[in-house]
C-alpha cells in the first residue's frame, strides 16, 4: 500500500463528498461520520451520475440523477437495482485523509 | 546488582508502572523520578471532581512522600528534563545530570491550544493539570463570572459542568454538529445537549472561534459568524498532543509519538516509553485503561519477564453527575451491520446496538447505562449473540418479549399538548371525549372540533384514539414518510411543532426514527419542516438537500449545471444582457430563453460556478432559484405602462412580489404571475398564485398548475389595492409553508385542506398579519443571495477538486 495525502478530513462536509482526479477517472471521497471516510468511483453505472453530489446516509449514497443507492463499503447497488462501483482503500490519520495510490494504480492497469 | 532507572514524567502511566515494578522486584532498581509539575503522581482524571468541588486535591494524590521514600525513589519534582544524551546515557535537567542504565519516558501529552489571535492572553487555560484547575477555580470565585469552554468533548464538558456547579455562566463552543462526536452518534449527542442545557449551560454547535480579545486579560470570545461572548475565563479543551519533544530531539524513532514495540521498547534498547507519549502499531492512547495495561507490560519487560501489550476495545463514560452516557466499540452504520435502536422519548433514553454477523460490535447508550458493562463485555469477548438477538437491547435481565410500542411518541405527549392547532384542542380533551363515549373520528370532530378544520392533525387524533382505546380502534393506514419511520408527513409536522423539535437529531430521537440518520427521502423533508417552523433556531443543512439546492444550480444529464439569474418580473436591461452575454462567452455556456421569462445559461462546469456567480453578481444579478423548492418566477405582462388594455401596473406588482418572496423555501416550488387584464397574457390562471388586474383592483387566484396536472386557479379574494394583494399572497404562501406536506404543490395541498378552510383562515385580518410577520421573520434569514455567499473564496474552494493525482503521477 502506498498512502497519498488527499486533504484534511474537515475539508469534506460531514455526510458530503469531495472529488479526487486520478488516472482511473474521478474518485469521490465520502465522509460518512466525523471520523469515517470511504472512497469510490464518482460515476454511477446507470447513466453516469456524479455520486459525490448524492445524499449520503448511513454508509450509503443515493445517486442524484435517478436515485440508485450504493453501499460505500462494498460498492454494490442496493435494492432492486443491479450494478457496482469500484471502491478504494482510504483512511484517516492525524486528521488527514489518505488514499491508497497503489490500489488506484492497480485499477488502472486492470482497466 | 541494582541498576539505575530514570523515569521522566510522574504521570498516571509511570506511577502505575512503578507500583507494578516494585511488586515484581522491590530492590532491582535505583529509581530517579522527574516531573515537570512541582508535585508527584496524582489521579489526573479526578481533576474534574476537584474542579466541581466534589473532591479535594489531597484526596486524589496516588503516591505520597512516604511511598517514594519507602521505595527509595529519588524525586526531582518541578524539574523538566531538557535533553537525553544517549551516547553517555545521561538525562539532562536544570539541577544537574543523572546517569541511567535504563530510561522510561512517561511524559504524557500537553493540551492543544488553538493558535487564534489572543490565545496567549492571561485567562486562557487548558484543562490538564492542577495549575489549570486552580486558575479556573480562581476565576469562578467572582459572582456573575462567565466561562467559555472551547471544545465539547469529554474534557470540555466535564469542565463546563464543574464550572456551572461553581455558579459560573458557562457557554460551550463546539465545532462539530453535535457534542462528543467521536464517541456519540447524533441522537445521543442531542440528549446530552438537552441535559446540559437543563443545567443552564449554553451549548453552541458548529461554532468556530475566530479570536479571543481583551485588555491585558481575556474579556471576550469572537466567533467566525460574528457572535461575541463575554468571558472571564476561556478553557481550551480541543485536544491533546503527545509531549515528545525530548524524545524526538534524542533521535528516537518517532511517528506521531514515540514508537514502541509490544514490550514498550523504543528504537533504543535502553529506553522505554509508556502512556500517552507512545505510539503502538499506529495507535495513540488517551484513556487510562490501555495505559495501565502498558504499565504492567513495561514492569515485566524491565524485570526480564515476557509479556506483550495488545490494545483492547475501549469504552467511554462522562464524569458528569446526571448525564449517563456510555459508548464503546464501533457504532457506525454499515453494510452487513444491523442496528437495533431503542428510544424512550418520555424518559430521554436512547440505546443503540450495532451487530455484525452474530457479534455485537458497538453500543451507544444515553439516559440508562445500567447494562453498559454487560454490553461492553459482549463486545470485548466477541460473544455470539445470535440466540438473544431479539431481546438483546433490553439487557441481561430481560425475560420474554414485550415489543416496543410504536405509538410511544404519541402516548408520551402530556395531556396539555396541543393536537389540533386550528381549534386549539389538547390531547387531554380528546382523551376526555373518548372516555365520554366518542369512538370514531367523526365523534371526535363533533364533540371537540379536533381535525374538523384543516385536517392535518387527523393522523395524530387517530393515534390518540388508538393509544386510548387500545385494540378497539384501528387506524386507517396513512402513508409513512419513508422506511425510517411509521409516521406520516402530517404527523411529523404536527409533532415538530407540538414538541418543539428544533434539530434533525431531535426529530429522530423524539419521534423514534429506526435509522441512525435518515435517508434521501426523509432528510430533505425534515430539513424543510425544521427551517420553516423554526427559522431562527434551526440551521439549514446542505447535506440534507438534493444536489440542485446544495449547489444552487440545476444539474444536467452530463453533470454540468445550468445557471439562471433572476430577472425581476421578467424585466431586464442592456447591462444585464451584456453581462449574460459575457458570461456565456467566458464559461462556454449555451443560452436559452426559458418558459419563465428569463435567460438560462446551460452547460457550466461545477468548478466554474463560483466564477460565473461572481461575474453575474458584479452586474447586480442574483440567483433565480430555478433549482429550488422555493419561489421561482413571477411572470408579468407589460400592463398599464405600455398596453392599451392594461388596467394596473402588473409589471410593477410582479416585481414587488418577487422582491418580497425571493429566497423563501417552500414545500414544493412556487410560481406566480400577474396579468394586467383578463386577457391574461402572463398565464396567471395556471400558477400557484395568479393575480389578474381589473379596473376595480386585483383578483387573487390560487392553486393553479400547468405541469403534470393542468389546473385552473380558484379565486381566493378580490382586493382593491396592491398592498392588500401582496398581503394576501404572502399570507397564503406562509400558510402553505407552515402546513403542507413536503413535495405537495399548493394545488394538491389546497385540495386536501379545502379552499374554504384557507379562505376562512385568511379572512381574519389578525391571522393574515401574524402570517405575514412569521414570513418576514423567516425572510430575515433566507432573503439573501446564495450565489454571493458561495462565491466567497472560502466557500468557492469546496466547488473544486480536493486533489489531482494525475498531476502528481506526472511529476
Ligand atoms: C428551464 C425550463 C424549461 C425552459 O427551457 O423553458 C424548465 C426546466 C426544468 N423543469 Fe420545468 N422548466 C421551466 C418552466 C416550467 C413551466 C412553465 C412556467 O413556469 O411557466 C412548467 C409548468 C408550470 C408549472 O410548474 O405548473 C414546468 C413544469 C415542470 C414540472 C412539473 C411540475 C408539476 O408540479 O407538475 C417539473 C417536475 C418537478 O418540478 O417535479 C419541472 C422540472 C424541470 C426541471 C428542473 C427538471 C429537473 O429536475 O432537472 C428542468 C431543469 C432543466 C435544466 O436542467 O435546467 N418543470 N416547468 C423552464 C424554467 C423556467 C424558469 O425561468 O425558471
Ligand atoms: C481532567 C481530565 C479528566 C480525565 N478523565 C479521564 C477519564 O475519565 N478516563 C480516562 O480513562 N482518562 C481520563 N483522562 C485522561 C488521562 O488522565 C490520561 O490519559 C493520563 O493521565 C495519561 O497518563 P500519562 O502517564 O501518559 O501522562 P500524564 O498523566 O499526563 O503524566 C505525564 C507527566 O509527565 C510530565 N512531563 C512531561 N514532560 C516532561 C519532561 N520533559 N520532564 C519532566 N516531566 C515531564 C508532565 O508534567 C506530567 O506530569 C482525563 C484527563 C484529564 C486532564
Ligand atoms: S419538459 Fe422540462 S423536465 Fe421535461 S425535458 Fe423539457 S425541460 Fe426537462
Ligand atoms: S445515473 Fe445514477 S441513478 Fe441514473
Amino acid at each position: 500500500m502506498s498512502w497519498i495525502d488527499i486533504c484534511a478530513v474537515t475539508e469534506i462536509a460531514e455526510r458530503g463528498a469531495r472529488i479526487v482526479k486520478t488516472e482511473v477517472g474521478c474518485i469521490a471521497v465520502f465522509r460518512t461520520g466525523p471520523e469515517e471516510v470511504f472512497a469510490a468511483s464518482n460515476t454511477c453505472p446507470h447513466k453516469g451520475g456524479p455520486l459525490s453530489e448524492g445524499i449520503v446516509h448511513g454508509r450509503k449514497v443515493t445517486c442524484p440523477l435517478h436515485n440508485w443507492v450504493f453501499s460505500l463499503e462494498t460498492g454494490e447497488a442496493q435494492g432492486a437495482d443491479e450494478g457496482r462501483i469500484a471502491t478504494y482503500p482510504v483512511r484517516i490519520e492525524a486528521g488527514r485523509v489518505l488514499l491508497d495510490a497503489e490500489a488506484v494504480a492497480a485499477a488502472r492497469s486492470a482497466a | 546488582m541494582t541498576e539505575k532507572l530514570v523515569v521522566i514524567g510522574a504521570g498516571m502511566a509511570s506511577g502505575r508502572m512503578l507500583e507494578n515494578l516494585f511488586e515484581l522486584a522491590p530492590d532491582a532498581f535505583d529509581v530517579t523520578l522527574f516531573n515537570a509539575e512541582p508535585r508527584g503522581n496524582y489521579n489526573r482524571i479526578m481533576l474534574s471532581p476537584v474542579l466541581s468541588g466534589e473532591k479535594s486535591y489531597e484526596e486524589i494524590v496516588t503516591h505520597d512522600a512516604a511511598w517514594y521514600e519507602r521505595h527509595g525513589v529519588t524525586c526531582r519534582f518541578g524539574e523538566r528534563v531538557t535533553a537525553i544524551d544517549r551516547e553517555r546515557k545521561v538525562v539532562i535537567a536544570p539541577n544537574g545530570e543523572v546517569p541511567y542504565d535504563k530510561l522510561v519516558l512517561g511524559t504524557g501529552s500537553s493540551a492543544f491550544i488553538i493558535p487564534c489571535p489572543g490565545h496567549d492572553l492571561p485567562g486562557v487555560v487548558a484543562f490538564r493539570d492542577l495549575e489549570d484547575t486552580t486558575a479556573m477555580l480562581e476565576a469562578s470565585g467572582a459572582p456573575g463570572s462567565k466561562a467559555v469552554v472551547i471544545g465539547g468533548g469529554l474534557l470540555g464538558l466535564e469542565a463546563a459542568a464543574a464550572l456551572r456547579l461553581r455558579g459560573m455562566e458557562v457557554t460551550v463552543l463546539h465545532l462539530a454538529g453535535h457534542l462528543m462526536e467521536r464517541q456519540l452518534d447524533e441522537s445521543a449527542g442531542y440528549l446530552l445537549q438537552k441535559d446540559l442545557e437543563k443545567r443552564g449551560i449554553t451549548v453552541l454547535t458548529r461554532a468556530s472561534t475566530k479570536a479571543i480579545q481583551g485588555e491585558g486579560k481575556v474579556e471576550k470570545v469572537v466567533l467566525e459568524d460574528g457572535t461575541v461572548l463575554e468571558a472571564d475565563i476561556v478553557v481550551m479543551a480541543v485536544g491533546i498532543r503527545p509531549a515528545v519533544s525530548v524524545a524526538a530531539d534524542a533521535g528516537l524513532e518517532m511517528g506521531r509519538a514515540v514508537k514502541v514495540d509490544a514490550q514498550m521498547r523504543t528504537s533504543d534498547p535502553a529506553i522505554f516509553a509508556v502512556g500517552e507519549c507512545v505510539e503502538f502499531e499506529g495507535n495513540l492512547f488517551g484513556l487510562v485503561a490501555p495505559l495501565y495495561d502498558q504499565a504492567k507490560v513495561l514492569a515485566k519487560t524491565l524485570t526480564g519477564e515476557a509479556d506483550s501489550f495488545t490494545p483492547k476495545e475501549l469504552s467511554t463514560k462522562l464524569k458528569v453527575t446526571g448525564c449517563d452516557l456510555f459508548s464503546a466499540g464501533d457504532f457506525a452504520e454499515g453494510e452487513g451491520r444491523e442496528d437495533i435502536v431503542f428510544r424512550d422519548p418520555a424518559r430521554g433514553i436512547y440505546k443503540r446496538l450495532v451487530i455484525e454477523g452474530d457479534k455485537l460490535v458497538g453500543a451507544v447508550m444515553y439516559g440508562d447505562t445500567a447494562d453498559s458493562n454487560w454490553f461492553f463485555g459482549l463486545i470485548k469477548d466477541g460473544t455470539d449473540v445470535e440466540e438473544m438477538r431479539e431481546t438483546l437491547i433490553f439487557g441481561p435481565a430481560f425475560q420474554g418479549g414485550a415489543a416496543v410500542d410504536p405509538m410511544a411518541a404519541v402516548a408520551a405527549l402530556p395531556a396539555d399538548a396541543e393536537i389540533c392547532g386550528c381549534n386549539g384542542v389538547c390531547k387531554g380533551q380528546i382523551v376526555a371525549a373518548i372516555e365520554g363515549g366518542a369512538s370514531s373520528l367523526a365523534d371526535i370532530k363533533a364533540s371537540t372540533k379536533a381535525s374538523a378544520s384543516c385536517g392535518t392533525c387527523t393522523g395524530l387524533v387517530e393515534q390518540v384514539m388508538a393509544v386510548t382505546l387500545g385494540d378497539g380502534f384501528e387506524i386507517p393506514a396513512a402513508q409513512n414518510v419513508c422506511g425510517c419511520t411509521d409516521l406520516s408527513h402530517e404527523d411529523v409536522r404536527r409533532l415538530i411543532k407540538a414538541k418543539e423539535l428544533k434539530s434533525q437529531p431531535a426529530v429522530w430521537q423524539e419521534l423514534g426514527w429506526t435509522t441512525p440518520n435518515g435517508c434521501h427521502v426523509c432528510r430533505p423533508a425534515i430539513n424543510f419542516y425544521l427551517l420553516a417552523d423554526w427559522p431562527l433556531d434551526y440551521q439549514d443543512d446542505p447535506q440534507s438537500r438534493f444536489v440542485n439546492e446544495r449547489n444552487h444550480a440545476n444539474i444536467q444529464k452530463d453533470g454540468t449545471y445550468s445557471v439562471m439569474p433572476r430577472m425581476w418580473g421578467g424585466m431586464t436591461d442592456a447591462n444585464e444582457l451584456r453581462a449574460i452575454a459575457d458570461a456565456a462567452d467566458k464559461y462556454g455556456a449555451a443560452v436559452k430563453v426559458t418558459g419563465g421569462q428569463r435567460i438560462d445559461l446551460l452547460g457550466v462546469k461545477k468548478e466554474d460556478l463560483p466564477g460565473i456567480w461572481y461575474d453575474l453578481n458584479e452586474a447586480g444579478m442574483v440567483s433565480g432559484h430555478a433549482y429550488s423548492k422555493g419561489l421561482r418566477t413571477v411572470k408579468t405582462c407589460v400592463g398599464s405602462d405600455w398596453c392599451r388594455f392594461g388596467t394596473q401596473d402588473s409589471t410593477g406588482l410582479g416585481i414587488k412580489l418577487e422582491k418580497k418572496l425571493w429566497g423563501s423555501w417552500t414545500p414544493h416550488k412556487v410560481k406566480l404571475a400577474v396579468s394586467g387584464c383578463p386577457r391574461n397574457c402572463a398565464e396567471a390562471t395556471c400558477k400557484d398564485v395568479g393575480i389578474i388586474c381589473v379596473d376595480s383592483g386585483y383578483q387573487v387566484g390560487v392553486g393553479g398548475a400547468a405541469g403534470m396536472d393542468v389546473k385552473e386557479t380558484e379565486r381566493l379574494v378580490d382586493v382593491k389595492t396592491e398592498e392588500e394583494a401582496i398581503e394576501w399572497t404572502t399570507a397564503f404562501i406562509q400558510l402553505y409553508r407552515e402546513n403542507a406536506k413536503y413535495l405537495d404543490r399548493p394545488y394538491k395541498w389546497v385540495a386536501k385542506v379545502g379552499l374554504d378552510w384557507v379562505k376562512e383562515t385568511l379572512a381574519d385580518p389578525a391571522e393574515r398579519t401574524a402570517l405575514n410577520e412569521r414570513f418576514e421573520i423567516s425572510q430575515s434569514v433566507y432573503r439573501k443571495d446564495p450565489w454571493a455567499d458561495h462565491a466567497r473564496p472560502e466557500k468557492a474552494k469546496s466547488f473544486q477538486l480536493v486533489a489531482d493525482l494525475t498531476q502528481e503521477a506526472a511529476e
